[in-house]
């Protein structure tokens, strides 16, 4: 990276830009260079052991297949929230808005446990879904509960902006040449909404893969069963297994790094589309 | 959010709103105000002087110090880096700029467990670093400089990824006037960059805040979790609830629900200045993207 700058009548930029790159250094970039490092030590043989023991192919299985399920869930139905708070007005419409960023304000772990009681059998929600024999804590069914909480915000917040700069006069146009509305939501404004609404989804999934503090509560953590990756990391760094935790977080971080690049390349794609 | 409602006469049928609208609410009341409600009736269950117990138990008490601590250190060192690289990359171009930016959001793209793991890697008893450290008794995983650094790793981005797009967007014609005007540097900061980026900056110091108080998974990984030394409120959370004192549990969680709720008002309170500032569009961050939406990957 070279620092060539023009002819500056501002002054600051070499302190600033020093700083930058110090603490940047410092806190980020070499802390996280030593997992790229670890996996170098290792022989290829027992990075592959590590990462291709059952149990440790159950938890990718879970960890994707739950974080997909709540992914979607969020995109049917925060689409439908993003909607309503942009074009319908109601009582309480400024609370419910805010209130829509309660996963991010609200630590983790609280999540977890409130999550957890909820849905026991003897919860809320759990004792009238036990009733008719829908167990959701301590089961895959429970980790998705918990993922579809932390996801929520996502779709909304990625649809909502778009939604409210939908400019109205294409769809009162679409009208007035007598499509039906259900002709003008499906072949004008959805098409409109796709690049937020596959973006959205992305991030929401993207961040359910890697959810720690209100999954772990109420999934139980039974092996092979109901196991998120990222407990597995845990559990093989109370172990001393700094190898072992070091090869799943590496795999891990290379689906994270995958789906940065999808969702970077869906906003793009967004953006050209927006733009006139 | 603030922009106005358009109730145009172009709309689904009233029917069709009603449902859409109850649909939506339900969702919203089921997955957030039922588990809102919820902490709060857990943490009163047993009547007010259990909940006042579990809160001035010592235990308690020396985890709020302690995120109270963390807190006080990260946010401080994230705000000053935050506004370096406001105006280093907002008031500047240079080649490398969009890699930097990236950069920036790494903390965001990583699992919280892997946060706290890379720390373990450089400075735990076996890792790069911390047997050496440890000779020279300098202890810092399972102790507080790693609870310390951990924090400020999760809510490293939040302030500069609030101020950087706000400093590009106001741009250098003020600041370049005050400098012909014979204004100093620190001057030219406090009275012109200052008052155009402050609604930006709280709302980062407000995010970033809520974040390092109430962070779980890194914070886990690198603490050790010693009662009464290295346990935060979230991590007292967890203790309290794995040892069957839920009420105690939820009367801590409640602390950190209070803090949610106060977090939600002020960022409310706040996003509607930085929209009014005009300068730039509600949610609207360097991406494009809406709040902390990265933080996802």
């Amino acid at each position: 990276m070279s620092i060539r700058a023009q002819r500056r009548v501002l002054p600051g930029f070499g302190l600033t830009m020093g700083i930058t790159v110090l603490y940047l250094s410092l806190i980020v970039l070499i802390p996280l260079a030593t997992l790229p490092a670890r996996t170098m030590t290792m022989s290829w043989a027992a990075f592959r052991e590590t990462i291709t023991d059952p149990r440790v192919v159950a938890s990718y299985r879970l960890s994707l297949g739950a974080s997909l399920v709540a992914a979607a869930v969020n995109a049917v139905f925060g689409a439908l929230v993003a909607w309503v708070l942009a074009r319908y007005s109601f009582p309480g419409r400024r609370l419910v808005d805010a209130l829509i960023d309660l996963p991010f304000a609200l630590p983790t772990a609280v999540a977890g446990i409130v999550l957890t009681t909820l849905y026991a059998p003897t919860g809320w929600l759990g004792a009238p879904l036990a009733d008719r024999g829908i167990n959701v804590a301590f089961t895959p069914l429970g980790v998705t509960v918990a993922l579809i909480f932390t996801g929520l915000p996502f779709v909304v917040r990625t649809l909502q902006p778009v939604i409210e700069d939908l400019d109205p006069e294409l769809e009162e146009a679409a009208t007035s040449l007598g499509g039906s509305r259900a002709d003008v939501l499906l072949r004008i404004v959805f098409p409109n909404l796709f690049p937020a609404w596959l973006t959205g989804f992305a991030l929401a999934f993207a961040r359910a893969i890697g959810e720690y503090g209100s999954v772990v509560f109420i999934s139980g953590n039974m092996p092979m069963r109901t196991e998120i990756s990222p407990l597995l990391i845990v559990t093989k760094l109370e172990q001393y297994d700094y190898a072992g935790a070091t090869a799943i977080a590496v795999v891990m971080l290379i689906i994270s790094f995958v789906l940065l690049l999808a969702i970077n390349g869906l906003q793009s794609w967004a953006r050209r589309r927006v733009a006139p | 959010m603030s922009t106005p409602l358009r109730t145009g006469r172009v709309s689904e049928p009233r029917a069709v709103r009603w449902l859409i609208t109850a649909i939506a609410l339900g969702f919203v009341g089921l997955f957030l105000v039922v588990p809102l409600v919820a902490v709060f009736a857990q943490a009163f269950a047993k009547g007010f002087e259990a909940y006042r117990i579990a809160i001035v138990e010592p235990d308690t008490l020396a985890a709020l110090k302690l995120t109270l601590l963390a807190a006080s250190v990260a946010v401080p060192l994230n705000v000053v880096f935050g506004v370096a690289a406001g105006w280093a990359i907002g008031k500047f171009q240079f080649r490398g700029r969009h890699l930097l930016l990236t950069l920036i959001d790494l903390p965001f793209a990583v699992s919280p467990v892997i946060s706290g793991l890379v720390f373990v890697l450089l400075f735990g008893r076996r890792g790069w670093l911390g047997p050496w450290l440890i000779d020279h008794g300098f202890q810092i995983v399972f102790a507080v400089p790693g609870i310390i650094l951990a924090t400020i790793f999760v809510s490293f981005p939040f302030v500069a990824r609030e101020v950087i797009p706000i400093m590009e967007a106001v741009g250098t014609e003020e600041e370049e006037a005050a400098r012909v005007l014979g204004a100093g540097g620190f001057q030219l900061f406090y009275r012109v960059t200052l008052p155009n980026i402050k609604w930006g900056l709280l709302y980062g110091i407000i995010l970033a805040n809520a974040r390092a108080m109430g962070e779980f998974g890194a914070v886990s990984v690198v603490s050790g979790h010693i009662r009464g030394v290295t346990n935060t409120l979230p991590l007292h959370v967890e203790i309290l609830y794995n040892e069957y004192n839920a009420q105690a549990a939820f009367a801590v969680a409640s602390l950190l629900g209070c803090l949610a709720i106060v977090t939600l008002i002020l960022k409310t309170i706040v996003e509607t200045r930085v929209d009014r500032s005009g300068r730039r569009p509600a949610h609207e961050t360097i991406e494009g993207m809406p709040w902390e939406s990265k933080s996802a990957v």
